[in-house]
């Protein structure tokens, strides 16, 4: 029956999740500490928190923190998989219908206007990223308080993939350890 | 057939790859698939990787493995799909499994923390390099249309938190409108 539940309370994640990211929050949180009660509101802060730090969405995040407290890996797998079932369908589906008919007037007059509001969603992400980054997710953001060695840090990352081109994930890597080997220097 | 198998073996390597440096959130992996599948591997065309996005916007669910899914599609069908949807969420079942097991020794080390810091100066440094190539072309070809709903799209999801969908939906609206004129002064 536990497996039943963690599948299920996923799988609705899953499903009503639009928006992505942080949208999906108040859902899983809904879900997870209120409905079901298998998450602290406590847990689920750190949860949230775990998730900025590293890989993967937050809601496949949650699934896995979840399904592993309740049930070891085979609850993280099947948590995992309730989640993404949804997307797998309506995706693919969405997916088929645009590939044999992209090249009709009416699909291709949407997709005109839809690519440039992807371009602006993309850089909403890379703005919010930015600017937690810089003012380390305070919510006032003046300008004295910017701190100006991950601003260098930025600049010089985005000189390195503009310029040279470079590896993203080695840009990344690189990143992470100009500011790991500043702190190791104070 | 065994070309096949080099095809998805190559896909669900990089995916993996690409999952495992996702840091902070879904619109990272879609700006590593477009330097990948786009600039990289040249699989996938500029204008399509950007309507795959839209796609995987359009459904329930992380960008993330939304993005996974539509990708693998596009490229090798349903086996396809299902390679990037298990490379996308092996990644954080593996460092969610462990973190899960010692959450505070992670968080509370300061050396972790701050490479976690610079790390994300670097994710908006590749977030903003993708986003200089796409919009450059729009600048570049004084396209007046994309540019004001590229403004207009960003200021409502960024300045006055409007949810993704309902941009997402707006412009299909505004799309729909745009297609049927097209399609109007095409009969003429």
């Amino acid at each position: 029956m536990m497996y039943w539940d963690i599948f299920f309370c996923f799988l609705k994640i899953g499903a009503f999740s639009f928006g992505g990211g942080y949208a999906a929050l108040p859902l899983i949180q809904g879900e997870v500490v209120g409905n079901y009660g298998w998450l602290s509101m406590r847990e689920f802060t750190d949860l949230v928190t775990i998730s900025q730090m590293t890989p993967g969405s937050i809601a496949v995040n949650a699934a896995t923190f979840v399904g592993t407290r309740l049930a070891g890996l085979p609850g993280a797998v099947i948590a995992t998989a309730g989640c993404v079932l949804p997307a797998c369908f309506i995706v693919t589906l969405v997916a088929k219908l645009y590939l044999k008919y992209r090249d009709m007037t009416l699909l291709a007059g949407v997709f005109d206007v839809l690519r440039p509001a992807v371009v602006a969603l993309i850089a909403v992400s890379g703005a919010d990223i930015l600017m937690s980054a810089l003012w380390n997710h305070e919510a006032i953001l003046a300008l004295k308080d910017v701190n100006l060695r991950l601003a260098g840090i930025f600049v010089f990352s985005l000189f390195l993939l503009l310029k040279f081109r470079m590896n993203p994930i080695l840009v990344m890597l690189l990143a992470g350890v100009i500011e790991a080997g500043a702190y190791l220097l104070e | 057939m065994a070309r096949r198998w080099k095809l998805l073996g190559k896909l669900f390597l990089s995916t993996l790859e690409l999952s495992a440096f996702t840091f902070g959130g879904g619109y990272v992996i879609v700006s590593l698939m477009k330097k990948t599948f786009v600039d990289k591997f040249h699989w996938i065309e500029n204008d399509e990787m950007l309507d795959l996005v839209a796609i995987a916007e359009t459904a329930p669910g992380s960008i993330a493995i939304s993005g996974a899914i539509v990708v693998g599609y596009k490229l090798a069908g349903l086996p396809g799909m299902f390679i990037t949807v298990v490379a996308t969420a092996i990644p954080p079942l593996v460092t969610i499994s462990l973190i899960a097991l010692g959450y505070e020794a992670v968080s509370d080390n300061e050396l972790v923390k701050r490479l976690l810091l610079g790390m994300q100066a670097g994710v908006a440094a590749v977030i903003f390099a993708v986003v200089w190539d796409l919009a450059r072309k729009y600048v570049k070809k004084r396209d007046a249309a994309a540019i004001l709903v590229m403004s207009l799209a960003f200021v409502a999801a960024y300045v006055f938190h409007v949810n993704v969908i309902y941009v997402v939906l707006a412009c299909i609206g505004v799309g729909l409108v745009h297609a049927l004129r097209l399609m109007r002064s095409e009969k003429s």
